[in-house]
């Protein structure tokens, strides 16, 4: 089977400071791929420049075997890449209904049923739909940022700390719905988190960042049993 | 404004104690018109000054850009109107369609040679747009000369007891009721009214889901500059048109922008609702010069009392 994704010694900067130097790694369609790391190893500068928001000034990102490596982030949006912020960027002054109709903008047509069916797994948000965005709690808005992302109907889901200021329960119903996704759906996903339960529940294989590379690789198998000596936890 | 308009009745004779129960009714009765020809001033200043900051407040409140052209963009759209009406074209398409049109396409070609380049730079934006303004004054005056330029009002007038005023006072609160209402729909109610609320909110996650963020400032920056155009077409027949004419709507439309607060429609609806009453008010019981003094001082007290502007304090979260 092709990689789905396939990044290779991909390189980026804030200014002048290096922040990815040299990350290589691929993942296949319906993976669920893990990323741990410390604060400061480059998750969240990896996710960013993944999505095109952060331009590469090294190396190369093939999504489908096509290089995006110089592709502007809405364009990447509309080849089926969503990303979940970390910080949620909610659209504060839309209602919850308006924030989940802007990850309608790439479809030609409108098409609400879409949001129906996503609401279907979000049932804490149905209630909510009349209310601001910025009038939401932190792991409310985690739940419209993800679901916001779902209406965009993306192949490959980049989810960046997404336990992050979080409150328990909800965080349990975030790796629930997840995992629901996972089950129905042909999604793949690469999960960027220092919460490593939350990491070992959902991923299929984890790799570990350190100082803008990645520096190994665990099974999901060994992560379950505690044999994490690679990772930065 | 109020100096517009004239008496037009008589006295009529009469004798003894029946002529001054007639003087004491025919006196009330012109306070009665004198009362409703000041009230269509002030609705009129007040529809004036909405439409003069409609596009303002798209480009300034929504996007944040300091377009301190914005009155050369209102002088254009009274020029247009001016030459296609001198050209034999109807008045009502030069001032509805053509001054907006030919705005917007102006509007157009600033934003791609000029203003996309200075997005989230507030300090360099108003350079550019004040080296733009100098620029268009410039050339409209080595066009058109440095005179005063006219359109007849379209509409006649009608009398309220002893004084008259023009339909075009009445034509011009509707047009600033239509426009507000068409923002509003097209802002709330549209998939593009949408993406640009979202987009000048955080373009980069707006950009995340797939939009091209750089289209829709093109976009908004082109309606904002429509709407200007419009402006200066609705106030052609009530302006001296001249080409420094934009100087003096310039800081009212800003003080109003501002004054509003960051909801577009009901701040900027708001503001030139409060403004409009305190300057025509201030003109009609002092002179017009101080109906200004007292509209800038106001804008102050405001601007002090309510750092958000109106809509910050009392329309929270509104479009």
């Amino acid at each position: 089977m092709s990689a789905l994704l396939q990044v290779a010694g991909l390189r980026a900067n804030y200014g002048r400071v290096p922040i990815l130097m040299g990350v290589t790694f691929a993942m296949e369609p319906g993976e669920y791929l893990g990323i741990l790391g410390h604060n400061g190893m480059g998750k969240t500068t990896l996710m960013r420049t993944l999505m095109g928001a952060l331009p590469a000034t090294g190396g190369a990102v093939h999504y489908r075997g096509r290089n995006i490596t110089a592709l502007a982030t809405h364009d990447r949006a509309r080849l089926g890449l969503g990303l979940v912020p970390q910080g949620r960027e909610i659209f504060p002054s839309l209602s919850v209904y308006e924030n989940l109709r802007m990850g309608l903008v790439t479809a030609a047509k409108e098409d609400l049923s879409i949001i129906d069916a996503v609401l279907e797994d979000f049932p804490r948000l149905v209630r909510l739909l009349d209310r601001r965005g910025g009038a939401l709690s932190g792991g409310e808005q985690q739940l419209l940022a993800l679901a916001r992302c779902l209406c965009t109907q993306p192949d490959l889901i980049l989810l960046d700390e997404p336990t992050e200021g979080i409150q328990p329960s909800i965080i349990d119903e975030i790796i629930e719905t997840l995992a629901g996704l996972k089950a129905r759906k042909s999604l793949s996903m690469i999960i960027v988190e220092q919460n490593l339960d939350f990491i070992t529940s959902l991923s299929d294989r984890v790799l570990s960042i350190q100082k803008g590379q990645i520096s190994g690789t665990v099974a999901r198998e060994d992560l379950l049993a505690g044999k994490i000596a690679m990772s930065c936890a | 404004m109020v100096g517009q308009g004239c008496k037009g009745a008589s006295l009529v004779p009469v004798s003894g104690l029946q002529s001054g129960l007639v003087l004491t009714s025919y006196l009330k009765g012109i306070e009665m018109d004198l009362a409703v020809i000041v009230a269509l001033d002030v609705v009129n200043g007040a529809a004036s000054l909405f439409l003069l900051c409609l596009g303002l407040a798209i480009i300034f409140g929504m996007m944040r850009i300091i377009n301190l052209a914005h009155g050369e963009f209102v002088m254009l759209g009274a020029y247009a109107t001016v030459v296609s009406a001198n050209a034999g074209l109807n008045i009502w398409i030069a001032m509805l369609v053509v001054a907006p049109a030919f705005v917007a396409l102006v509007g157009l070609v600033v934003e791609r040679c000029l203003i996309r380049f200075l997005y989230g730079r507030l300090i360099d934006s108003m350079l550019a747009t004040w080296g733009l303004s100098l620029f268009i004054v410039g050339f409209v005056t080595t066009i058109f000369g440095n005179t005063t330029k006219g359109v007849p009002t379209p509409l006649g007038g009608f009398s309220v007891g002893a004084y008259r005023t023009s339909y075009y006072t009445l034509f011009l609160l509707a047009m600033a009721l239509v426009a507000a209402g068409i923002i509003y729909a097209l802002m709330r109610h549209t998939r593009f009214g949408l993406i640009a609320r979202a987009t000048m909110q955080n373009p980069e996650m707006a950009a995340k889901l797939g939009v091209n963020p750089a289209r829709i400032y093109m976009m908004t920056f082109t309606l904002g500059a429509a709407l200007s155009g419009l402006a200066g077409g609705l106030l052609a027949p009530v302006s001296g048109i001249t080409p420094v004419m934009g100087a003096a709507y310039i800081a009212k439309a800003f003080i109003t922008v501002v004054g509003g607060g960051a909801a577009i429609l009901s701040g900027t609806v708001a503001a030139s609702s409060l403004f409009g009453f305190i300057n025509q008010l201030g003109a009609y019981f002092t002179t017009p010069v101080y109906g200004e003094v007292i509209l800038f001082t106001s804008a102050i007290i405001l601007i002090r009392l309510l750092p958000q502007g109106i809509s910050g304090r009392f329309f929270k979260g509104q479009l």
